[in-house]
């Protein structure tokens, strides 16, 4: 067991120690943060003892914001500026939202994501994000004695498709954290559990949390997670039984919930008597509207009846993850249960009942996936004693380009293994014609109408040719976090075209930047100190990195090539003394490009070595 | 090796047609294990670029080699005969009309049990064709001959996606 060691508070960060890494699970409902403490992943806690973070956030007149449980306490009393499940609008615009005329928000419609009018201004989903992964960044660094956290492994729901996940990628950024790399829940959940410890197996991961639902089928074994299928409904979860459940009492008490505040109220209303039939058979349904008091018996009966075309649909979505991925029910060796929503009874009747089996529910299904992210993360941060666990995760969404009569072409199918890449060309259609609009989409569906708009490219600069002459290769590349990035080259000219990408959701970096600028939240420190202290380290970092490769592996290379590499170290060493960060980055990227054929060769050798008969059996 | 190398060269392979799912599978992990880029998350800029170009590489790779259609495709252009999908000339004549017949018989069918039917005849077609590119690829190393009965086979693969979503909108 790695020895824990906790530098003194306001001293540089030792490389070689322990590096602070956390993992967040930011839910719909309550967000956590957890890190590994001697060896073991936990939640931490807030200085009243509670691991959860109820997503909640409240803005005040005067500029001020009240986060977690606060905001929840005022949520009746403020419904318009108290965003709850703010995760449902992330990356989404104000058409996505049905039943919106139910919430209690001034919804604005801006362009690519909605904003919520609130008295502090019109904010971003992703600002409002921002808010709570800010509190849990400072408990994480109140834990710790106020280490620099080195980075944060962030869960996303596996169904979140790139506006969703870039959308969470740009909060975390606003809320001054490193993302290591988005992980699915699921796969989150499933690390937690260590299935991948016992033989090799299938198993399902049911995740129905506040406002969304994943279904992933994974093959676990020894250290290896390799996500076979994955589907879902990014718009289904406990709110939604919430909703449902409050239109029903409405209706039978004959009552309107007329203002914002009566909507806030009879969702909590909602809320509670669900979890309370959790544990009783019935209760009563209670709460203040406008119009008079609302009291409605409910029984445990009424309450799955009401719901159950809701678990329906979660079911209807494991069958379609069943054909996708060419395996029975039956082949399933466990289901594991993850997110608040499980904890119905009507759920886990109807998941066992579908899989023939008792669903796995030893874990509290609010931790787990926070608990999975941090053992995720303590790896990703190179630190010692940590497992070596190997994430071969997929896309959940196909992505395709529009091409002629609003039709769409697949580029990448659903369910490939990240990273991966495709290519494709491209021609003019006109003689002469030097610019050309690429429409990217993610869905299933035919027409791009009926798929999510992702971005625009245009790519300029394409030399005068023939129609048809032209060759231009796209590439498309998802990367590890499930992110897309596109680049492109005219072949017959060998010009490299310049594209130009207009995300069609999302924040740019003028507004990411222009919010950093604004103050952010945690923003008292001077942003200049502290850029220039994280170059610092990770300087340090990549020295450490380089003479460990060198020390490896420095025989492949040439005695020029090694002269020429600790030539850039001794750069990197020399700026570490510079008083602006941008000098000590310049130098850390010439570093980097100039151990890159190095890399090239350790891999080669890497993966020699992998190949050998020896190292098959291992595996 | 190199990243230009061959999907065979990549995962030590020999070029062959007949491959055993498991084995290639386990090569998969062992070289995902190598060059995934969360390998590398804390080792710097230069060698996560080199890992994502790797493992994006590595999963190319095995996406092809696991689906014996794709298998054959490369195999055929490593043995110089091109499978050019967009060229349907070279198609036998039996097989057309089998097509067709196939075809008819999908739009008649009015419930499951028929097109189930069908699908059963088309999963017999793929199995012989399959067999017969292992003997032609193989045996012979016939990469001509070869490359027409890919062509055939990708026809019918489409059809039977075809079949699958008529059975799924008949509810099976």
């Amino acid at each position: 067991m790695a020895l824990l060691q906790i530098s003194e508070p306001g001293e540089a960060p030792d490389p070689h120690q322990r590096r602070l890494a956390i993992g967040i699970d930011l839910g719909t409902t309550h967000s956590l943060v957890a890190a590994m403490r001697h060896s073991v992943a936990e939640c931490l806690a807030d200085a009243q003892g509670r691991v959860l973070l109820p997503s909640a956030v409240r803005y005040l007149e005067g500029g001020g914001r009240r986060i977690g449980y606060d905001a929840l306490a005022e949520a009746a009393e403020d419904p318009q500026n108290t965003i709850v499940s703010v995760k449902r609008f992330m990356g989404r615009g104000l058409a996505d939202i049905a039943h919106r005329e139910k919430l209690p928000y001034r919804f604005v419609d801006a362009p690519g994501m909605l904003q919520l009018d609130t008295v502090a201004g019109p904010k971003s989903p992703v600002e409002v994000s921002a808010e709570i992964l800010a509190v849990l960044r400072q408990r994480a660094e109140d834990s710790f004695l106020g280490d620099d956290i080195f980075g944060a492994v962030i869960t996303v729901p596996a169904y979140f498709d790139e506006a969703q996940r870039q959308a969470t990628k740009d909060a975390a950024l606003l809320a001054g954290l490193n993302v290591l790399r988005l992980i699915n829940e699921p796969t989150a959940a499933a690390i937690a559990y260590g299935l991948e410890r016992g033989s090799e197996g299938l198993y399902a991961v049911y995740d129905l949390g506040g406002g969304t639902f994943d279904i992933s089928l994974l093959r676990l074994a020894r250290g290896v997670f390799e996500v076979v299928a994955t589907g879902g409904d990014s718009a289904l979860g406990g709110d939604d039984f919430d909703r449902t459940l409050a239109d029903w009492a409405l209706d039978r008490a004959e009552m309107q919930a007329a203002t914002p505040r009566d909507k806030s109220v009879v969702l909590a209303a909602a809320r509670r008597a669900k979890e309370a039939l959790s544990q009783q058979d019935a209760v009563t349904m209670r709460c203040e509207l406008s119009g008079g008091m609302l009291e409605i018996e409910l029984t445990h009966a009424e309450l799955d009846r009401v719901t159950a075309h809701l678990v329906e649909r979660t079911l209807g979505a494991v069958r379609k993850v069943l054909r996708d991925a060419r395996i029975g029910r039956d082949e399933v060796q466990g289901v594991v249960m993850v997110g608040g929503s499980t904890r119905m009874p009507a759920v886990r009747a109807a998941v066992g009942a579908f899989f023939g089996r008792e669903p796995l529910t030893d874990l509290n299904p609010d931790e787990v996936v926070a608990l999975g992210a941090a053992i995720q993360a303590e790896q990703l941060a190179g630190n010692a004693g940590a497992e070596q666990l190997l994430l071969l995760d997929v896309i959940p969404l196909s992505l395709g380009l529009e091409t002629m009569g609003g039709l769409v072409e697949r580029i990448i199918p659903r369910n490939s293994t990240i990273p991966t890449a495709r290519a494709q060309e491209f021609t003019t259609f006109k003689d002469g014609q030097t610019a050309m609009a690429l429409h990217v989409v993610q869905g299933e569906r035919e027409l791009v109408a009926d798929c999510r708009s992702l971005a625009r490219f245009e790519l300029r600069g394409i030399p005068p040719m023939v129609a048809g002459a032209a060759r231009i290769h796209v590439v498309f590349q998802v990367d590890a976090d499930g992110l897309l990035s596109v680049s492109a080259r005219e072949e017959s000219s060998g010009v490299e075209a310049s594209i130009a990408v207009k995300p069609s959701y999302g924040l740019s970096d003028e507004q990411i930047a222009a919010m950093l600028q604004s103050g952010f939240a945690a923003a008292e420190e001077d942003m200049r100190a502290r850029s220039l202290r994280e170059s610092r380290v990770e300087a340090e970092r990549m020295i450490l990195a380089t003479r460990a490769a060198l020390a490896a592996d420095g025989d492949l290379l040439g005695a020029a090539e090694r002269a020429a590499i600790d030539a850039l170290l001794v750069g990197v060493q020399r700026s570490a003394e510079a008083s602006s960060h941008r000098e000590i980055d310049a130098a850390v990227e010439a570093l980097a490009r100039g151990t890159e054929a190095f890399a090239a060769e350790r891999m080669n050798r890497g993966i020699r070595q992998a190949l050998s008969g020896r190292n098959i059996e291992d595996v | 090796m190199k990243l230009d190398s061959d999907d065979f060269e990549v995962f030590g392979l020999p070029r062959r047609y007949a491959l055993g799912i498991a084995d290639l599978e386990a090569r998969w992990k062992a070289l995902q294990s190598e060059v995934h880029p969360d390998r590398y998350a804390a080792d710097g800029a230069a060698a996560q670029r080199v890992a994502m170009q790797w493992a994006v590489r590595v999963n190319e790779g095995y996406r092809r080699l696991r689906d014996p259609v794709q298998r054959a495709v490369v195999l055929c252009e490593l043995l110089g005969a091109k499978v050019d999908v967009h060229d349907n000339t070279a198609m036998p004549a039996a097989f057309l009309m089998q097509q067709m017949a196939w075809r008819e018989a999908l739009d008649e069918a009015d419930d499951a049990a028929a097109v189930q039917r069908i699908d059963d005849e088309t999963a017999e077609a793929e199995r012989a064709l399959h067999d017969e590119l292992r003997v032609l690829l193989d045996e012979r190393g016939d990469a001509h001959t070869a490359a027409q009965r890919v062509r055939a086979l990708m026809f019918v693969k489409r059809f039977r996606e075809d079949i699958d979503h008529r059975l799924e909108a008949l509810g099976q």
